[in-house]
């Protein structure tokens, strides 16, 4: 489903994915681990499109189509769909009408019917239901007045009413409470299917106590340097980032 | 330039007060003293120029090349294509102005209570003129500047609205300003006047809608006496021709539980200004103002909200947004006046404003001054452009570049109808945003 190979960018002229590769399957959980500056919210934005990233060399293939020559839009359409660190506040526009407007885009770049605002609401409704929200979310604006958890709980409930095919969880856990984490966690669990694959980006393993990744990388100066499964991020966490960088030294320089 | 070699504009309107003679009212010794005493202080200032406070960020150079002739002949008589005026949803009584002359046969006055009065002041003229002659026989003052004395001068209709004390006015009145294409770009003067009586409660909805290519040049001045405990909504939808030039100086004066709430959106013109001078002379007198432009190609839009506390704890809040593409250029002008004896006034003065493009233009000037006690003033002013990770995040969730653009620059002038009755013209209204937006550029 996506496969990136040898990926490296900048940002403002400072590299800072120097050569990333790893190949995502359909079903599969990837939580991608590493210290700060290390480059793991560089490679989610670069997967979203997020603009001023600039690719230097390598490619990324999402369902064996250049992803990097798509605009952030036509991404999303094709089924990507990044949950960020920090969602933003938009003051005006209600939750309910960007969400439809955000499916409705999808769908027509995709060539399928638009919703009528009578079934997307009932779309919508139902989901509300599922992931445990509470309706009146719907008539907020998007993220105004929003606590972090709410934010970040905000960003599964889209992601659920959207149904991506591959989700990229920007350090969702940071800056949450032991009750927000197990929400978020759990809203996330709620869409694992075979369809659709996540990567689990975080800089601690206390999110994959709750979302258990299939593999495990650990991303160490804009490449990954040691993967595994869940096993993995426990023994980070007993030794610390440092102990990833004893055992696989990374090159001056590279 | 030199003194001697008039500029166009302003000997066309000295060619338009030799037929003055023709205007109503004429022969009455007070008006033609007014009307005489307006043209001199106008051939004497001339034009406002940008050293005058008010109009610093306003240049009338080219307005000062384009002539105008004196009135429309054809505008008593002009068939009006109904798609001009507004649509039924928000329709209730309305007086219409063709190309400023008032017209009765497609008015519709009848539906009003008693205890409300309205008139064109061209018949008030005919037929009663005493009652005008507190508004309209006055010399030229510091106040004054070139328009309103052009106004003074040429006015030739208007409306006279009152409201009797006590009547609640249940639907909103509509105040439909047509420009339709003329022989020649045409200048009108308006003069009116609205009087809510004690208690009463009035809603006014004023349109400025005009045919695209029609270059009229409108002046209007009016005075709004909002008296005791009374209530005035007044929404201003303005979408004057594109070509249209629309001079406004509405003189406001709210008295003791006055409140005056006013809704703006100035999406047309090219050259628009509207000079909102509100007098808070009653305690405890209110006034909110919310108001919107949104400008394209050289349209120039100029809103001076000039507030003058006097009454002890008067309240005034303004908030108001700008939106600027292309080469177009916007001005706002908040001021904020307590004067001596204003004790606990509360005034505030938001305006945030977006520039979509980099040759547009818009300048912002908040100003407080104070000279009474236990005073609450705050303002605040911004200018800037959508923000980037604002716009990726609409776009990361699959809407398009264009429609995000759109969506974050109406939810930024949406917060402006906040508070707008009834909900059909609300709704009306956030209608007029969405069809002014698919023009805002990449």
């Amino acid at each position: 489903m996506l496969k990136i190979d040898n990926l490296h960018a900048r940002i403002a002229g400072k590299e800072i994915l120097k050569g990333l590769s790893l190949e995502v399957k359909p079903g599969e959980v990837h939580a991608i681990m590493g210290p700060n500056g290390a480059g793991k919210s560089t490679l989610g934005n670069v997967l979203a499109g997020r603009p001023g990233y600039e690719v230097t060399q390598g490619s990324v293939l999402f369902d064996g189509k250049n992803l990097l020559e798509l605009a952030p839009e036509a991404r999303a359409a094709a089924g990507v769909f990044l949950a960020f660190q920090y969602p933003v506040e938009i003051p005006g526009v209600n939750n309910t009408y960007f969400l439809r407007a955000a499916l409705n885009a999808q769908r027509k770049a995709r060539g399928e019917q638009e919703l009528d605002s009578m079934q997307f609401l009932k779309l919508v409704r139902g989901k509300v239901k599922e992931m445990g929200m509470t309706p009146d979310l719907l008539n907020r604006a998007v993220n105004e007045g929003f606590s972090g958890g709410e934010k970040k709980r905000n960003e599964v409930f889209q992601m659920a009413v959207l149904e991506p095919r591959l989700a990229i969880l920007d350090e969702t856990d940071s800056g949450l409470d032991i009750d927000a984490l197990k929400q978020v966690a759990a809203g996330v669990n709620a869409l694992r299917a075979p369809e659709r694959a996540f990567l689990v980006i975080t800089h601690y393993q206390r999110l994959l106590d709750y979302i258990v990744p299939d593999f495990v990388h650990v991303l160490s100066d804009g490449r990954i340097v040691e993967s595994g499964d869940a096993q993995l991020a426990r023994e980070l966490e007993a030794h610390g980032y440092a102990w990833v960088r004893e055992r696989t030294p990374v090159e001056a320089g590279a | 330039m030199t003194v001697s070699v008039p500029l166009p504009f302003v000997q066309s309107m000295h060619d338009a007060a030799l037929q003055r003679s023709l205007l109503p009212g004429s022969g009455l010794a007070w008006l033609d003293a007014a009307r005489a005493d307006a043209l001199q202080a106008f051939a004497a200032r001339g034009l406002p120029d940008q050293r005058n406070e008010l109009w610093k960020y306003t240049s009338l150079r080219a307005l000062a090349q384009r002539v105008y002739a004196a009135g429309d002949g054809e505008a008593a008589s002009r068939a009006v294509d109904a798609v001009l005026l507004p649509p039924p949803a928000v329709q209730g009584p309305h007086a219409v102005f063709i190309n400023g002359v008032f017209r009765a046969d497609i008015s519709s006055l009848d539906a009003l209570p008693d205890g409300v009065t309205v008139q064109s002041l061209a018949a008030a003229l005919r037929d009663a003129p005493e009652p005008l002659r507190f508004l309209l026989d006055r010399r030229a003052d510091d106040d004054d500047d070139g328009f309103t004395l052009l106004n003074r001068a040429l006015a030739a209709d208007g409306l006279i609205l009152k409201i009797a004390p006590g009547v609640e006015v249940r639907d909103p009145l509509h105040i439909v300003h047509l420009g339709l294409a003329a022989e020649a770009a045409t200048a009108f003067h308006l003069r009116s006047l609205v009087e809510v009586g004690e208690g009463a409660r009035l809603r006014i909805v004023e349109h400025h809608v005009g045919e695209a290519q029609t270059g009229h040049l409108a002046n209007i001045v009016r005075d709004i006496s909002v008296h005791e405990k009374a209530r005035l909504d007044w929404t201003v939808i303005q979408q004057a021709g594109a070509d249209a030039t629309l001079l406004r100086r509405s003189k406001v004066r709210l008295y003791d539980d006055a409140a005056l709430d006013l809704h703006a959106l100035e999406l047309g013109g090219k050259l628009v200004r509207h000079e909102i001078r509100s007098e808070l002379v009653g305690a405890r007198s209110r006034f909110n103002s919310r108001g919107a432009f949104v400008l394209h190609g050289r349209q120039h839009a100029d809103m001076e909200v000039l507030v003058t506390h006097r009454g002890r704890d008067s309240v005034s809040n303004a908030v108001w947004r700008g939106v600027a593409d292309n080469r177009a250029r916007g001005v706002v002008h908040g001021r904020i006046l307590v004067q001596p004896g204003a004790d606990g006034a509360d005034g505030s003065f938001y305006n945030k404003n977006l520039l979509l493009s980099p040759d547009a233009e818009i300048d912002t000037r908040p100003a407080l001054e104070i000279y009474a006690d236990e005073v609450k003033a705050n303002h605040g002013a911004t200018v800037g452009q959508l923000d980037e990770n604002v716009l990726f995040y609409l776009r990361s969730r699959g809407i398009p570049l264009e429609t995000a653009r759109r969506i974050l620059v109406r939810a930024f002038c949406l917060v402006v109808l906040d508070g707008m009755e009834p909900a059909s013209l609300r709704e009306h209204c956030e209608a007029l945003l969405a069809e002014q937006l698919p023009e805002v550029s990449a």
